[in-house]
C-alpha cells in the first residue's frame, strides 16, 4: 500500500477561499497612499522605458550641433545638452537603460541568493559555515567598491555593469533569506517532507523558498533601486555604459560639472530622474513590507 | 622762472622715463613670491624625462633640469627659433650640414654643487639617443639621423649626423632632453626615475605622491637674475573640477595643461580682471587608427568610408565651443609652415567641402566593400577632455552612413596595451608632439615595423618612402611638395588613419601671473625661470 502526499498538503494548504487580485490592489490603494505613489512612479518608469521609441521625440543619441545647450522650449522640453541631444529623449531612453540594469541585477541577484541562502539554512554544518564567511568576505565590502572591483577586471558595458551589480546583491539577499529560511527549516512539514524521501532540491525549492518569499520581495524591491543608483554611479564615474547610450549617470557626469551654471538644466534633469526612480522603489518597497507584515496588515 | 623750468624738466625727464620703459615699464619683473599652479595628474608615472611622454613628468620636473637648446622662453611659440640654455651661441652645421659643435657654458653648476660640464652634456645625449639595454628612452626614433655623440672636452659636445635633415635641430630643443649628472647615470642608469638633481632654476625640496611637488629657488642659476620666484608648489589635481575650483578661489594661479571653453568662461565671468587667458592652437591632436589586420578593416575602402562619413569643417567649429579641439588639420601642425592650406586639405577624402556627396561616396564604398551596416568597437582612452568628446562626435558621424558603432572607454594603461597587442576594432590614439617638427612630428603615419608608437598594424613600404624622401630634404619648397605627396598618400589614397581637428589650447591664470607665454605645446617653456608674481 502506498500513501501519496502533495506538496501542498504538506505546506498546510487549508483551501481557504482568498480575496481576488484586484480587491487586494484596491485595498493596497487605499490603505497605502505612499506605497501607490511609489507604484505610479515605477508604472510610468516602466512605461517610458518600454516605449521609449514611442515617447522620444528625437534620436537619444544624434547630435545637433545647431541646437547646443539650449535651455528648455517646446522644441526641447528639458532643453539640449552640450551635444545638441534632447534631454527629455534621452531620459526616456535613459529609463529603459535603468530599468534592464535595475531589475535584470536585482533579480537574478537576489535570485541566486534566495537559493543560497536557503540552501545554506537547509544543508546548515560544513556548507553553512563556509558559504557564511564567504558572504562575510563580500559583504565587508560596500556594494559600489566590490562593483568597481567587478568592472576593473571585466570591462565597461551594459552586461558587465549587470554582472558587477548583481554579484553584491547576492550575499545580501543570502544574509537575509538565510535568516528566515532557518525558521522554516525547524517547522514540522519540512521533516516531514524529508522523511518522505523528497530530494533536497525539492525540499528546498517547493517547500522552504515558497515561505521565505515575503522578505525576499521587500530585499528585491530594495536593490532595484539600489542597483539603478548604482549604475547612475558607475556611469557617473566613467565606468558603467559608455556614450553615446542614454543613461541618467551619464548624463549626469557630462552636464553637471562643467555646466553646473551655463546649463544647468543639463545635468538637473537626470538627477530629479534618478532622485524620482529610487525615491517610487523605496516607497513601493516600505509599503510592500507593511502589507507582507502580519503585525502591520492591518493598520 | 626757475621752478617753471625745474617743474618742466621734471615733467620731462618722467615723460622720458616712461617712453623709455613705455609698456615694458610696467612689465619689468619682481623677485620673490611662490607659484602655486595645479598639474592635471595625478602623479608622473617617474621623474625621468628620457624615459617618459607624458606632461606630468614635465610640469614636475622641468624647473629642475636644464637643457641644451631650447624654444625661446620669450617667444616659444615660434615655430622655427631655437636658442641656448646650456651652450653659449647656436652653431653653424658644418661637414655639408651633417656636423653640429656646440660650446658649453663654463658657469653652470648641479644642484649638488659640482661643475656641469660637455662631459655630462654627451652623457645625457647619448643615454637619450643611444640607451642601453635595459634602459628606456622614449625618443629614441626622433634622433635615427645620429650616427655619433662625442665630448672631445670639458666646453665642447660634438654631434656627427648620417645625413643632414631640418628635423634634426627642433629635435635637440625637444623639453624632454634633460641633462643628467654623467658620474649617477653611469652608476645607475635608472637612478633618475625616482630621483631629482638637475641644473636647473629650482632646486628640488619635497614630493608627496598624489600631493604636490616643490621647489626653491637657484641662487646658482647661470641665467642671470633667474628664476624671479622664490619657490613653486605644484598640486596633483586629476580632476577638472577641483582644479577650476582651485583657480577661482586663487588657490592656485594657474594650470599649464589646458581647461575647455566651459572653464574659462566661468573663471573669466566670475573672476573678472583677475583672470587673464592665453591661447593657442596645439600641436597635439587625435588620430583615429583602424586596425588594419582586423576584417574589415583590411579593406581600403571601408577606411575611406569612414574618413569621408566625418563633417571635419562642421564638427571642429561645433566642438571648439564645448572641447579643447578648434582647427582643422591634415597631418602636419596647422601652424607650421610644412602644413596643408585649406585648398590643399579639401582635395584629400575626408576634407572635401560637400559632406553629402562624401556620405554618398562612404554610403557606396561600403556597399562594395560588403561593409553595410557595419558594428565594431571604438576603443577610447577614459580622459574626456577631448578624447571622449571626439568619441561621441565621431559615433555620431558614422551613423550617418548606418554604421552601429559601440564605445569601449578604457583606463589609460590598458588603452595603452589594448593598442600595443593590437586588440583593437578602431581606437581614438593621440599624437601630441613637443617642440612644432613637422618632419618628425608625422612619424606617427609610418608603420609600426619603422614607428613603434604606430599601432595601425599596416605595412606600407611606400609610405616608408616617401617619409625617407621628405626626411632627406633640405629644400623648403622640395620638402612641402614631398609633404603633399605623403600626406594625400597616407590619408587618402591608403586611409591609415583619420586625422581629428587640432586641440586648442586655453590657459587661464591669474592676472599676477607674468613672464610666461604660450606655446603650441604643454611639453614647451616650462622651466618658470621666466615667470614672477606681480603682487
Amino acid at each position: 500500500m502506498t500513501t501519496t502526499v502533495s506538496d501542498a498538503a504538506l505546506a498546510g494548504s487549508t483551501g481557504e477561499a482568498r480575496p481576488s487580485w484586484s480587491r487586494a490592489a484596491l485595498t493596497f490603494l487605499r490603505r497605502r497612499p505612499l506605497g501607490t505613489v511609489g507604484i505610479a512612479i515605477v508604472l510610468v518608469m516602466f512605461v517610458a522605458g518600454a516605449l521609449a521609441d514611442v515617447i522620444a521625440p528625437y534620436d537619444p543619441e544624434e547630435n545637433d550641433f545647431s541646437a547646443m545647450m539650449e535651455a528648455p522650449s517646446w522644441a526641447h522640453l528639458l532643453g539640449t545638452d552640450q551635444l545638441g541631444r534632447d534631454i527629455f529623449s534621452r531620459l526616456v531612453f535613459g529609463a529603459r537603460t535603468a530599468m534592464i540594469v535595475g531589475f535584470s541585477a536585482a533579480f537574478v541577484g537576489s535570485a541566486i541568493g534566495l537559493v543560497l541562502g536557503v540552501a545554506s539554512a537547509y544543508f546548515g554544518g560544513w556548507f553553512d559555515l563556509l558559504f557564511q564567511r564567504v558572504l562575510d568576505v563580500m559583504m565587508a565590502f560596500p556594494l559600489i567598491i566590490l562593483a568597481l572591483a567587478v568592472v576593473a577586471v571585466f570591462g565597461t558595458g551594459v552586461f558587465n555593469v549587470i554582472l558587477a551589480i548583481t554579484i553584491p546583491l547576492i550575499p545580501r539577499c543570502g544574509r537575509v533569506v538565510r535568516a528566515s529560511a532557518l525558521a522554516v527549516r525547524e517547522i514540522p512539514y519540512v521533516d516531514a517532507a524529508r522523511a518522505l524521501g523528497f530530494s533536497h532540491a525539492r525540499v528546498v525549492l517547493r517547500h522552504m523558498v515558497p515561505n521565505v518569499v515575503a522578505p525576499f520581495l521587500i530585499m528585491l524591491s530594495a536593490f532595484v533601486g539600489q542597483a539603478i543608483l548604482a549604475e547612475a554611479s558607475l556611469s557617473y564615474l566613467g565606468l558603467g555604459v559608455q556614450e553615446p547610450v542614454p543613461a541618467w549617470g551619464l548624463m549626469l557626469q557630462g552636464g553637471a560639472e562643467e555646466y553646473a551654471t551655463t546649463a544647468p538644466w543639463i545635468a538637473v534633469f537626470p538627477g530629479l530622474a534618478i532622485m524620482l526612480a529610487v525615491l517610487g522603489i523605496s516607497l513601493f518597497g516600505d509599503a510592500l513590507r507593511d502589507a507582507l507584515d502580519p503585525k502591520l496588515r492591518d493598520r | 622762472m626757475y621752478v617753471r623750468t625745474a617743474a618742466t624738466c621734471i615733467g620731462l625727464g618722467v615723460a622720458a622715463i616712461a617712453i623709455a620703459a613705455g609698456p615694458a615699464g610696467a612689465q619689468t619683473p619682481k623677485r620673490g613670491g611662490t607659484l602655486t599652479y595645479m598639474i592635471p595628474a595625478d602623479s608622473p608615472p617617474s621623474f625621468d624625462g628620457h624615459r617618459e611622454t607624458t606632461f606630468a613628468t614635465v610640469h614636475s620636473a622641468a624647473p629642475f633640469y636644464s637643457v641644451l637648446i631650447r624654444v625661446p622662453p620669450d617667444n616659444p611659440a615660434s615655430t622655427t627659433e631655437f636658442v641656448c640654455d646650456l651652450c653659449t651661441e647656436m652653431p653653424e652645421p658644418t661637414d655639408g650640414g651633417k656636423t653640429y659643435t656646440f660650446k658649453i657654458r663654463p658657469d653652470v653648476k648641479f644642484h649638488d654643487g659640482s661643475k656641469l660640464t660637455a662631459k655630462d652634456v654627451a652623457a645625457s645625449w647619448q643615454k637619450i639617443v643611444f640607451p642601453p639595454e635595459g634602459v628606456t628612452s622614449a625618443r629614441v626614433s626622433y634622433y635615427a639621423m645620429v650616427d655619433k655623440i662625442e665630448a672631445p672636452d670639458d666646453s665642447t659636445v660634438v654631434f656627427r649626423l648620417k645625413y643632414p635633415t631640418t628635423a634634426f635641430l627642433p629635435a635637440l630643443a625637444d623639453p624632454f632632453t634633460w641633462i643628467y649628472k654623467k658620474e649617477i647615470i653611469d652608476k645607475d642608469p635608472h637612478w633618475y626615475q625616482k630621483n631629482i638633481m638637475g641644473s636647473g632654476p629650482f632646486k628640488f625640496v619635497s614630493y608627496d605622491i598624489g600631493q604636490s611637488i616643490k621647489g626653491t629657488r637657484n641662487p646658482d642659476y647661470y641665467h642671470k637674475g633667474k628664476p624671479y620666484l622664490d619657490g613653486f608648489v605644484g598640486i596633483y589635481a586629476a580632476k577638472q573640477s577641483v582644479r577650476v575650483e582651485a583657480m577661482r578661489a586663487d588657490r592656485a594661479a594657474m594650470e599649464f595643461r589646458g581647461v575647455p571653453p566651459s572653464a574659462r568662461d566661468e573663471l573669466v565671468k566670475e573672476g573678472g580682471k583677475e583672470i587673464v587667458v592665453q591661447d593657442s592652437d596645439w600641436n597635439c591632436g587625435n588620430i583615429i587608427t583602424p586596425n588594419h589586420k582586423k576584417k574589415p578593416f583590411d579593406d581600403v575602402r571601408v577606411r575611406r568610408a569612414l574618413m569621408l562619413a566625418v563633417d571635419q569643417w562642421k564638427g571642429a567649429q561645433a566642438l571648439s565651443k564645448i572641447a579643447i579641439v578648434r582647427s582643422v588639420g591634415g597631418i602636419v601642425f596647422p601652424g607650421s609652415p610644412l602644413a596643408a592650406t585649406k585648398e590643399e586639405l579639401q582635395q584629400i577624402a575626408g576634407y572635401w567641402p560637400d559632406i553629402e556627396k562624401s556620405r554618398a561616396e562612404a554610403k557606396r564604398l561600403l556597399k562594395e566593400a560588403g561593409a553595410e551596416g557595419l558594428s565594431f568597437e571604438l576603443t577610447n582612452r577614459n580622459v574626456d577632455q577631448p578624447y571622449k568628446f571626439v568619441g561621441t562626435w565621431l559615433i555620431g558621424e558614422w551613423k550617418k552612413i548606418g554604421l552601429n558603432v559601440e564605445q569601449k572607454v578604457l583606463p589609460t594603461g590598458p588603452w595603452f596595451q589594448a593598442m600595443r597587442s593590437g586588440s583593437f576594432d578602431v581606437v581614438v590614439d593621440a599624437n601630441c608632439q613637443s617642440v612644432v617638427n613637422p618632419v618628425l612630428d608625422t612619424g606617427k603615419y609610418l608603420p609600426q615595423s619603422v614607428y613603434p608608437e604606430s599601432y595601425g598594424g599596416y605595412e606600407d613600404p611606400k609610405s616608408v618612402e616617401l617619409y625617407q624622401k621628405m626626411l632627406r630634404e633640405t629644400d623648403p619648397k622640395a620638402q612641402r611638395v614631398a609633404m603633399r605627396a605623403y600626406e594625400k598618400h597616407t590619408l587618402d589614397t591608403m586611409a591609415h588613419a583619420i586625422v581629428t581637428p587640432y586641440w586648442y589650447r586655453i590657459i587661464p591664470m591669474q592676472s599676477y601671473v607674468k613672464g610666461w607665454k604660450i606655446s603650441p605645446s604643454h611639453y614647451l617653456n616650462q622651466d618658470l625661470a621666466n615667470i614672477w608674481l606681480d603682487k
